[in-house]
């Protein structure tokens, strides 16, 4: 706090730069995710649309979680799982502040599935970016709701026999106004779907398919962050209208990414005539 | 000043809104539910709200949110919901969040007796999270009480960045009793201590003498830090000893220096007393007849009502009991205060007289329960 801030990077002026380093490893996706989210905050404050002393990041726990460790707003590193309820209770308490959660697949639909599930019935006026690692990465190679059938994680040694959660046909079901996925591969449309949820009410849902080279790298064989990042571009598939039966992620079939939901219907704040 | 006619939970509820209560997050449970009933009509009337949550994991980081968004908050459960919250809890010591938790005591283990009531979760209220922490925890035994300790559990709360647990029981919340309310101006209303520095200045766990970090909420430009992790006084996460150890210490010294204004008991006739009975909670409201009683038949006894079941004032208790010889303690439970009086008046003169019952003792079984000791 003390050190002067040196700008190098049209966007420290959002970032903890005393925080830095940061703690994710090299060639992790994570980065690109909060870069291009970042730019796509910084159009909507250029704008006048958003006010940065009025922006919260509310994170859980896990390696996407510490994004709240580098963005200089307000902002809280909480309980595992536990992100969506706390910015519930930040947004209601009062309403003139906009709520962005980030977190990883096993922090937003694993353990926080539940509160996940809840906000996007309610409508809850969020904006929550699930970074999808496909493993639980801060704890070192467990299965992830969203772990593909039969790959190896440390806690699934013969092979994952679970079907994974598709998270965008899960929360698409519900009542959230918008429904999208990107990929650390296409960071222009993570900036774009970030302004354009930053310009509606509601519950907003996010999911940024990203590359864990460390942990998932090591799991599927591709420990080289740039063959993983290679990889995973052959297989993403952006449409300016995906249908959400389009929506499962196969790693062979390719990942489709673009925006699967945009509504208007009444978000939670709406129904009860505040803010 | 207003004579009221009001259940234990909605003096609780009618003292929250005075104290300025303006976030409520719940799930419904017996016998907590109808606290957040009434609470669901009365708030949006003062410009609060009330949520009803998934669950009380929810519930209780909701009500953490709503606090760092500058909110007075509050949730109410009951054991098994109480159980849930552990975390949140932590949560809330560790960011030394101002926040106050009910918990309406009912028959445990596991899903008990919802309606009916017992005194086995002091314990829980005490330690229910992981870590090494302290929290302070107030016990009404009336309507009344409940009213007057829900007021000093939120001024508690926001004076020391705390939370703080309200431990009411089944019988307690849904008695209903006279009581006075006051009206706004007639009790002092505490709120957390705000920054006098420029933002740029501003470490959000950086304390003065007296131990407790001015607080600067979400929204006011204080960029603030909520870190769940072992941290330093700008927020930041440290993994080495010294900072777990100046935090750990201060979060434990910042509330047992103001002992004195958390901790609370109400003594009757101790002065000449050779037997002290001591009890509180539903209990204490038939062992306060019994010792009256026992006194009027001549023996030497005295009544001691703990309000503050954590943190003990042990110096402060330890002189009042003094010049017994013998201290029995009444509890409906298998032993939990018990354990702190031996402790403090030593184990040859304190005595335990459990009661367990999931109905409110009789006077009989009270007085036979502390006969066997006289
Ligand atoms: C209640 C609780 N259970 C378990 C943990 C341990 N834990 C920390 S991060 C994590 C999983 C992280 O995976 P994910 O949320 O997908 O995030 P990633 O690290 O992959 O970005 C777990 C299980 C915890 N902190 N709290
Ligand atoms: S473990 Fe994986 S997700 Fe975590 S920082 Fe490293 S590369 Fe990124």
């Amino acid at each position: 706090m003390a050190v002067a801030k040196k700008v190098i990077h049209p966007l420290d002026k959002y970032l903890r730069s005393d925080r830095l380093p940061h703690i994710w490893c090299p060639g992790c996706g994570i980065g690109i995710a909060l870069a291009a989210m970042l730019r796509g905050i910084d159009r909507r404050i250029r704008e006048g649309k958003l006010d940065r002393n009025k922006l919260v990041f509310v994170t859980g726990i896990g390696c996407s979680a510490r994004v709240s460790f580098y963005v200089d707003f307000d902002s809280a590193h909480t309980l595992h799982g536990r992100a969506i309820p706390f910015a519930t209770g930040v947004k209601l308490a009062n309403p003139s502040l906009e709520v962005i959660v980030v977190g990883g697949d096993g922090d937003i639909a694993g353990i926080g599935g539940n509160h996940l599930l809840h906000a996007a019935r309610r409508n809850m006026d969020l904006f929550v970016v699930m970074i999808t690692n496909f493993v639980y990465a801060m704890t070192g190679g467990q299965l992830a709701p969203t772990t593909p059938l039969r790959v190896y994680t440390t806690t699934t040694p013969y092979g994952n026999p679970e079907p994974p959660l598709n998270v965008i046909k899960l929360v698409a079901s519900l009542n959230a106004n918008y429904v999208a996925r990107a990929s650390v591969t296409t960071p222009h449309y993570i900036e774009s779907f970030t302004y354009k949820a930053l310009g509606m009410k509601g519950f907003r849902f996010l999911e940024v398919v990203s590359t864990c080279p460390e942990v998932y790298g090591r799991h599927i064989g591709l420990r080289n962050p740039v063959a993983m990042l290679e990889e995973l571009k052959k297989r993403v598939i952006y449409k300016a209208h995906p249908v959400v039966d389009e929506s499962d992620i196969d790693w062979d079939k390719g990942i489709v990414i673009g925006e699967y939901v945009v509504r208007n219907n009444p978000s939670y704040l709406d129904l009860i005539k505040r803010g | 000043m207003k004579r009221e006619f009001l259940s234990g939970n909605r003096a609780v509820a009618e003292a929250a809104l005075l104290s300025g209560l303006r976030f409520y997050a719940g799930y419904p449970i017996t016998p907590a539910s109808d606290l957040m009933e009434y609470l669901a009509e009365r708030l949006p009337k003062v410009g609060g709200i009330a949520v009803q949550f998934e669950d009380e994991i929810a519930s209780i980081n909701a009500a953490i949110g709503a606090s760092w968004a500058g909110a007075k908050a509050m949730t109410a459960t009951s054991g098994p919901g109480f159980s849930l919250m552990a975390e949140g809890i932590s949560l809330a010591v560790a960011t030394e969040t101002p926040l106050v938790v009910v918990d309406i005591m009912r028959a445990g283990p596991s899903t008990g007796i919802p309606t009916k009531t017992t005194q086995s979760d002091v314990y829980q209220a005490r330690w229910l999270a992981h870590g090494d922490y302290i929290l302070p925890v107030f016990a009404p035994w009336s309507a009344q009480d409940s009213y007057d300790l829900t007021i000093k559990a939120f001024n508690v709360s926001e004076k020391l960045r705390t939370p703080v647990i309200l431990l009411s029981d089944a019988v307690i919340a849904h008695m209903w009793e006279t009581l006075y309310t006051r009206e706004p101006g007639e009790v002092e209303i505490v709120s957390r201590k705000k920054p006098v520095e420029p933002p740029e200045e501003y470490k959000p766990y950086k304390a003065g003498e007296d131990l407790v970090p001015p607080m600067a909420v979400f929204g006011e430009g204080y960029k603030v830090i909520v870190e769940s992790l072992v941290h330093d006084e700008a927020g930041y996460y440290r993994q080495d000893t010294r900072t777990y150890r100046e935090m750990v210490t201060r979060l434990r010294e910042k509330i047992m220096r103001n002992i004195g204004v958390v901790y609370e008991h109400e003594e009757y006739w101790l002065e000449d007393a050779k037997i002290i009975i001591v009890s509180y909670g539903s209990t204490a409201r038939m062992a306060y007849p019994v010792a009256k009683s026992l006194l009027s038949r001549g023996l030497r006894v005295g009544f001691l009502r703990l309000k503050t079941l954590w943190p003990l004032d042990e110096g402060k208790l330890s002189s009042a009991l003094s010049k017994a010889d013998k201290i029995i303690v009444v509890e409906n439970n298998t032993g939990r205060i018990y354990y702190d009086i031996a402790r403090i008046a030593g184990r040859d003169r304190a005595r335990f007289s459990p009661i367990l019952t999931v109905d409110p003792p009789g006077f009989n079984e009270v007085l036979e329960a502390v006969s066997r000791w006289l």
